[in-house]
């Protein structure tokens, strides 16, 4: 049984490890079989192990629905957004390019964009996705919101991503650390200007220990 | 005549390793499958429980098993993936005779022919060399059953002394730590016990590649306030959100424990009751790790004296706390001595065998725990006992109906019979579940010896770089056509079910094992008709033992998700934690928690020396090696799924851009490692998140991208384990790819 209200996904970046098991379950789904709809990004390996699953965050108004000059691209009642329609999609990739997450793909063998919709077959029988069934880490995960409140008290689910000046608000949250103040929105422009304060600890470490050997 | 009959090329274009996808049936949507299989991942030591989807006697695909409590449905890409490994175009589906005249170096025989061919070449061995001349290889992938039978077939089928398995490559190092300091070998806690600890101590341990699942166990300990410290030469996924990391220089871990017993001493943060009643020998300790102040802890091991205070303080004041470890501090020349200085920083906390205060090796194989408990092993029988105890020896010979006079006496480990090889004193060879032309280092020389042999019969599933070697090859099964036990790395034996019949010619292993001893007119002793006859068997050959499991039935694993040994009687529970007041002790017997007759545990003194092969102005590199999460050991399976190989292809040279700029190495330049044994030339990987003096290089690839053509063989004295995670190296930029790049796939 199919409980949308209690059940929901999220998101914990923290948590990644990089395995790419999501990928791969994703592709095991019964409904794109051999084709997984979500994958995995490095953030920047020359410099961290941090990694990021990326599925689709089933925004409220999806850009992707918008910017579709066919109207292939639906949200069911539940909120979730379909992968387009077989006989609507022109296959003009509009949505790909203008998706402010990087979630759709163009199947050129099908000529459809296909995307994540949150395991429907699945979650209509009652079981997890794919991909936060299998998640080794917890970095995805499916449940009531109230259980990983309890489980992970040092983050708090957010759903707002400010891009410039478009606010995204979306079905899928993200687990952001808390902070003095409860995180309201994420703000995706300055976050690709950060850089990763607990990593550069280490790595300078490691590169002191280097230069006091060569300088004995 | 053991050497490869025709070149790579030919072999690797029939026998693969070739990738497989999902096609046909695989892809198709809306199949319903004919039944789902509970059962286990055929990878690592956590042992997933997954559920296998067969439809028409194939694997089609998975379904979580939620309900099995280590994992819940989790998985990794290996486990997703697993199912790819049936129907395997490689697959062997029939016995080979090597014969150079054939396309690829090797006809089909028919199955009994070849079981003759193999009686036949043993008997003429033994008869011309002695019953040692011929030598066993098994595996810790193997079910606990055959490897019982394995073990059971060596000493009463064959005779001889020379038997040891591919476990010499994992976790020995361990075992032997903890037989000197607990008495045992085994983890001493359930891993649900990560989640009750305040500290948690990870040594050596790449825990979210090797061991992925357990991560979760991990950080959700953090979420509840725990402090995590992480020792590795790497800033591996796990140490990225560490609290504390401290990033040992190869092969300095017992250092860095000393030094921190040091100041455990120094501050009194010791729990003085624990020490004084439930063990011996804290006084020598103490002495020994004067020497070791915190600045001389900071010279030898690399790390800010800083770091080494906060993690004596925080290890020092926990009230809970787990410490893990895994190849990293145990695949050294002192690994013994590494684990025992682990160990040490555990008795004198007094934080063990109570809920959420734990230790544990992470054992590396599948059934890592189960296959080194029941034979296998050169020194050792069923039940954990020991080959060269009296009492011992009669136990084992009264089960399999024999006179203890006919019981071998001890052999040798794996890599000492490749010695013996060379000596001329093992002539024969049968090898199942072990791939050490991959996975043994310095392997040139594996090559050389296998060459030596008069015959060399290998029992696999796929044509293995090894098996490449054999005169013999037998079609061997899969993990999913069979059933049988295993024992996960937390001690907890779970049961493998069957879920599609071995195709071709192929055979269960315990069946080709059986047909030998009777092709060999030995078959007393090895008539089972199935698995579950020969675990009856071993339940009462394991009964009084250590490692004893004459309470468990498979009734009672599949009803209770498993059963931790030791389990001395069917109405016993299992124990899933090790030294608790009153718990399952078959040798202190009631003297106190620990496996010596006083119920004492033991301090050892774990002097450091350094790596047997350190740097030099001539090589000034230190090489480390070990796992990816898309790969598993030798790559036999995981480099024949398509998927897993396209995750990462290739193996790749990990290293730090101050070490890559003064060799003008840029991210995907080709780099020749150059070693004393051998060379290897990979692309590199310019990473910040590695020792700036150390490059690393995953292991899972055979040929010319094998770094095992380069690591040393210097062994532990007592463990016999190899020194893969340090060798000296120097570094080459190449202006191009090396030959054996050409012509290739990724994963051959």
């Amino acid at each position: 049984m199919y409980l949308p209200n209690q059940n929901e996904f999220f998101i914990d970046p923290a948590r990644c490890i990089g395995c790419e098991a999501c990928v791969q379950a994703c592709s095991e789904c019964d409904t794109h079989k051999g084709h997984a709809m979500i994958h995995l990004e490095h953030v920047d390996r020359g410099q961290s192990t941090q990694t990021v699953p990326v599925v689709c965050m089933h925004c409220e108004s999806p850009t992707c629905a918008e910017v579709c000059p066919a109207d292939a691209i639906k949200k069911t009642d539940d909120g979730v957004v379909q992968s387009a329609r077989k006989p609507r999609c022109v296959a003009c990739n509009n949505c790909v390019l203008a998706c402010p997450f990087g979630v759709p793909k163009m199947i050129t063998d099908f000529e459809l964009m296909m995307k994540c919709d949150l395991c429907y077959d699945r979650t209509s029988a009652g079981k997890k996705p794919m991909c936060a069934s299998v998640c080794p880490s917890g970095a995805l995960y499916f449940g009531p919101r109230a259980q990983i409140e309890q489980l992970r008290p040092r983050s708090t689910p957010v759903n707002k991503f400010q891009f410039g000046r478009q606010t995204v608000a979306t079905k899928v949250h993200m687990m952001a650390p808390k902070g003095p103040a409860k995180a309201q929105y994420v703000d995706v422009t300055d976050a690709m200007n950060e850089t990763g304060r607990g990593q550069r600890i280490s790595l300078d470490i490691l590169s002191t220990m280097y230069v006091s050997e060569e300088q004995p | 005549m053991a050497s490869q009959p025709v070149l790579d090329l030919p072999i690797i274009e029939k026998f693969g390793p070739h990738r497989n996808y999902s096609n046909g049936l695989l892809l198709e949507s809306g199949v319903e499958p004919d039944k789902l299989v509970k059962t286990h991942c055929c990878f690592c030591g956590m042992q997933c429980g997954i559920q296998l989807k067969v439809k028409d006697d194939q694997v089609i695909g998975f379904e979580p098993w939620e309900e099995f409590p280590f994992n819940q449905g989790m998985l990794c890409p290996k486990g997703v993936k697993r199912y790819l490994q049936g129907a395997h175009p490689d697959r062997l589906l029939k016995a080979y005779q090597r014969d150079p005249d054939a396309p690829a170096g090797f006809r089909v025989l028919a199955y009994e022919d070849a079981i003759q061919r193999v009686a036949e070449e043993i008997q003429k061995v033994q008869t011309t060399y002695g019953p040692d001349s011929f030598a066993v290889f098994g595996g810790a992938s193997l079910t606990t059953e055959k490897a019982y039978l394995l073990g059971k077939f060596a000493r009463m089928g064959l005779k001889t002394s020379n038997i040891d398995y591919n476990g010499r490559l994992c976790m020995v190092s361990a075992a032997a730590a903890n037989k000197k300091a607990f008495g045992i070998d085994r983890a001493a806690n359930p891993w649900a016990d990560i989640l009750k600890a305040e500290v948690i101590w990870i040594a050596g341990a790449n825990i979210a590649e090797c061991f992925p699942i357990l991560t979760n166990y991990i950080w959700q300990a953090r979420e509840n306030g725990a402090k995590i410290i992480v020792v590795d030469p790497r800033i591996t996924p796990i140490a990225r959100t560490c609290d504390l990391f401290l990033p040992v220089k190869p092969g300095r871990d017992i250092a860095l424990f000393n030094g921190i017993l040091h100041l455990m001493i120094e501050k009194d943060w010791l729990d003085h009751d624990f020490i004084a009643n439930h063990t011996v020998g804290f006084a020598a300790v103490a002495e020994h790790v004067k020497e070791w102040t915190p600045r001389r802890t900071a010279e030898v091991t690399g790390i800010a004296e800083g770091s080494i205070r906060k993690a004596a303080q925080w290890w020092g004041t926990a009230k809970s706390s787990f410490l893990m470890h895994a190849r990293g501090i145990e695949h050294h020349t002192h690994g013994v001595q590494n684990c025992l200085g682990a160990i040490n920083i555990v008795l004198a906390s007094g934080r063990i065998g109570r809920e959420g205060c734990g230790y544990a090796t992470i054992t590396g194989q599948g059934n890592g725990q189960g296959g080194r408990e029941h034979g296998q092993k050169c020194d050792q029988l069923p039940g954990g006992r020991d080959i060269e105890n009296p009492e011992h020896r009669v136990h084992a010979a009264k089960v399999w109906g024999i006179s203890p006079d006919e019981l071998p006496r001890a052999g040798v480990d794996v890599y000492e019979m490749f010695q013996r090889i060379e000596r001329g004193e093992i002539r024969g060879l049968l090898n199942i579940c072990f791939n050490p032309v991959v996975s043994l280092p310095h392997n040139a020389y594996i090559k050389w010896m296998l060459e030596r042999l008069k015959f060399f019969v290998t029992i696999d599933f796929f044509m293995s770089e090894t098996a490449r070697y054999a005169d013999i090859v037998l079609p061997g099964s899969l993990h999913e056509e069979d059933e049988g036990i295993v024992t996960t790395a937390e001690g907890r034996v779970v049961k493998i079910n069957a879920a599609v019949s071995c195709p071709g010619d192929a055979r269960q292993d315990w069946r080709i094992i059986q047909d030998i001893a009777r092709a060999l007119g030995r078959e007393k002793g090895f008539t089972f008709a199935n698995p579950r006859e020969i675990f009856e068997e071993l339940r009462v050959a394991s009964a009084g033992g250590i490692a004893d499991y004459s309470g468990i039935t498979y009734e009672k694993i599949e009803k209770e998700m498993g059963v931790f040994w030791p389990c001395p009687s069917e109405d016993h529970p299992g124990t899933p934690r090790l030294f608790e007041p009153g718990s399952s002790n078959p040798i202190a017997k009631g003297n106190g928690p620990f496996y010596f007759p006083d119920g004492k545990a033991r301090f050892n003194v774990a002097p450091y020396t350094p790596p047997a092969e350190d740097v030099d102005d001539e090589f000034p590199v230190i090489l480390t090696t070990g796992r990816v999460v898309s790969q598993y050991l030798s790559g036999t399976q995981t480099r024949r799924i398509g998927p897993l190989v396209d995750q990462y292809p290739e193996p790749l040279i990990e290293m730090h851009p101050q070490l890559a700029d003064r060799h003008y190495i840029k991210d995907g330049d080709w780099v020749r490692i150059e070693g004393r044994r051998g060379i290897c030339t990979l692309r590199a990987k310019i990473v910040t998140t590695i020792r700036p003096d150390t490059i690393f290089v995953p292991y899972h690839w055979g040929g010319g991208k094998s770094i095992n053509q380069v690591t040393i063989a210097a062994q532990d004295p007592i463990s016999k384990i190899p020194e893969y995670k340090v060798c000296a190296v120097r570094i080459l930029r190449q202006y191009g790819p090396p030959a054996n790049a050409t012509g290739l796939e990724p994963q051959q």
